[in-house]
């Protein structure tokens, strides 16, 4: 990826780059190291929707927090538009590279201008449906903004990804950018969702009546694959998308169990022996399930294989009052498992590593809980009610940076982040 | 035999009786006299009319009573059905983070058992809820493990296994929506719901 050096070279020329505010008073710059962002303005453009592509996409960018968005103040654009040689002014802001999005009669013409060598990066045109069918087109933008990053960073996007959870006990999914929350149903009051690797279907289970469901996502069926009498909880799909592996529990604490995800016969996979055992979370190859156990008298992380043998502690034996360690996310990238951690009696968000089992938290402000990774393996998705609500929000683990994500309804929770999308 | 029977009864006893007196004279009148015929009859009738309407008020009155009665009975019944379903839906309370009954379950739970004991047809549906601190995951665990202890309790005052269900709401239906203690207390509890409540209920001996 030659562009990404040169934009680094560049940047580490260009000395440190200012603090700079975008659209919604994102803040940008100040709490992390600018050399290792490249700077990136993204020019207006003419035509149908212009002002709402360019909108989108520096925050797409933004919240990558993978590059600098430039803010372009009013004269700089004026004398840019006006032909003015842009370089320099582009240089002057920071910026080692300028994109430019044009709306087109079948999408977007994206191109990117290395601002360094003074060389077109990249040209290209992207499909997308009508601006009327705005869910879709918005989607087409966020694909854009994927490609576009990994032009710039190396690094595919997520703009294009959703997030799945519940609201006031219903299923809604909301884009990654907050906008296009949908409810996809209410039945059954749903508590825990996943997606399947492909993102064409999500599991979740149902208090009334306690039910494991597989919904396909496309056709907005739902079916029932587990349900009987005690509670039916937690329920991912295996990376293969082929299981579901979930919690059951009647009169004698809950194991783990996988079943086909089209139905039929489950199998027992822990042994707990009368204790919790729930919220199983698959390794990336699918081989390890990390999960939440009270085995030990209060719930802490386990792993076992995918088969339930080898179980072994992860999160060593908490003390104090009230140890409460639940919730495990398995990272994408393999090495890190975010939980849900009491610390001080209250919840928090925290990480350990799978290589050196050091832990980490990252949230401590108001009380944080429900981790899902994105599929970056750098962001994460929880819930916390810092802003006095339970709200989604949306953390940078590297730079610590936090988003809102969810604005509306007093109970946000359960957070599935999906995985990334196919272009429609 | 109805009232309208009764009195023709009445009226032609008497009619036939003051025939006979007529057939003890020695001459016959030659012009039967209807009058007093007709004055008897009229007696008569009036005779068993007072007849009939004290039989009637006296079966009004006790109609009455039997309705009064069964009033009673009817009453009696659904103040004992009250009380004692009232004693099944009775909720029960937990400590933070505990399954474990405290005294004041577990008395509320033997004056359940006895009831169920004497209406051996309810079923009880058990539902364990838990207060929201907690991820709301293991409070899901948590409510279970709640409603399973409340029915091994039950089971071991004789309450028939099959008779219990159980399930959990976890943290999400709380009882009170506050945020203070007093708020977390009342909803860590176990709801129960009565099935099966057919027929009038049987108070449990004492």
């Amino acid at each position: 990826m030659t562009l990404r050096r040169v934009l680094f070279a560049v940047v580490c020329c260009a000395g440190p780059l200012a603090a700079q505010d975008t659209t919604r008073g994102v803040r940008i710059g100040l709490t992390y190291d600018p050399g290792t962002k490249p700077g990136v303005v993204v020019l207006p453009s003419r035509g149908t929707g212009a002002d709402s592509i360019r909108a989108i996409v520096q925050r797409d960018l933004d919240f990558s927090d993978r590059v600098n968005v430039v803010a372009l103040d009013a004269s700089s654009a004026d004398l840019i538009a006006r032909g003015t040689n842009s370089l320099p002014i582009l240089a002057k802001l920071g910026a080692a590279a300028s994109v430019q999005i044009t709306p087109t009669p079948t999408g977007f013409h994206l191109a990117v201008y290395d601002v360094t060598k003074q060389v077109t990066a990249l040209v290209r045109d992207f499909p997308a449906p009508p601006m009327t069918d705005m869910r879709a087109w918005r989607a087409a933008l966020h694909g854009l903004s994927d490609d576009l990053e990994e032009s710039l960073t190396g690094t595919h996007g997520i703009a294009h990804t959703r997030v799945a959870f519940t609201r006031d006990r219903r299923l809604w999914v909301v884009d990654s950018d907050g906008e296009q929350a949908t409810m996809l149903t209410g039945d059954g009051e749903p508590l825990s969702v996943a997606w399947n690797a492909a993102a064409t279907s999500v599991t979740y289970n149902t208090l009334i009546p306690s039910s494991i469901v597989v919904r396909d996502l496309q056709a907005g069926r739902s079916r029932v694959i587990a349900t009987g009498s005690g509670v039916f909880a937690t329920p991912v799909f295996s990376p293969d998308g082929a299981s579901v592996i979930y919690a059951h529990g009647v009169d004698d604490g809950m194991d783990i169990y996988m079943a086909p995800a089209d139905g039929g016969a489950a199998r027992r996979l822990s042994v707990g022996r009368g204790s919790d055992n729930l919220s199983p979370t698959l390794s990336p190859d699918g081989r390890r399930i990390a999960f939440t156990s009270a085995r030990a008298g209060h719930p802490e992380i386990y792993t076992m294989d995918a088969d339930g043998t080898n179980t072994s502690p992860l999160t060593p034996l908490a003390f104090g009052e009230n140890p409460h360690r639940a919730d495990p996310d398995w990272s994408p990238l393999g090495q890190t498992v975010a939980f849900t951690s009491s610390v001080g009696g209250v919840f928090q968000v925290m990480t350990i590593s799978l290589r050196d089992l050091s832990m980490k938290q990252l949230t401590s402000d108001g009380r944080n809980e429900g981790p899902s990774w994105a599929p970056d393996g750098r962001h994460i998705v929880f819930t916390s009610d810092r802003s006095g609500t339970k709200q989604l929000w949306v953390l940078d683990v590297e730079s610590n940076r936090a988003r809102q994500l969810t604005r509306t309804g007093r109970q946000n929770r359960n957070a599935a982040w999906s995985p990334r999308l196919n272009p429609n | 035999m109805t009232a309208r029977s009764i009195a023709l009864a009445v009226f032609l006893t008497l009619g036939v009786t003051s025939l006979d007196a007529c057939r003890k004279k020695p001459e016959p009148a030659p012009t039967p006299v209807q009058t007093p015929t007709s004055m008897d009859n009229g007696a008569s009738k009036r005779t068993a009319d007072s007849i009939a309407a004290v039989r009637d008020a006296q079966r009004k009155a006790d109609s009455i009573a039997n309705a009064r009665t069964a009033a009673n009975a009817a009453g009696e019944a659904e103040r004992v059905r009250a009380e004692l379903m009232q004693t099944l839906s009775q909720k029960v309370y937990f400590d933070y983070d505990q399954d474990s009954l405290r005294s004041d379950a577990r008395s509320a739970l033997d004056a359940k058992a006895a009831v169920l004991g004497a209406n051996p047809s309810i079923t009880l549906v058990i539902t364990g809820h838990t207060d929201e601190r907690g991820t709301a995951e293991y409070n899901l665990a948590l409510g279970q493990k709640r409603s399973a202890q409340v029915k091994r309790y039950l089971v071991s005052k004789g309450v028939g296994d099959d008779r219990l269900a159980t399930r959990s709401m976890g943290d999400a239906q709380p009882a009170s929506d506050g945020t203070d203690e007093a708020s977390y207390q009342q909803n860590r509890r176990a709801e129960f719901e009565a099935l099966s409540v057919t027929g009038p209920l049987v108070r449990p001996r004492a």
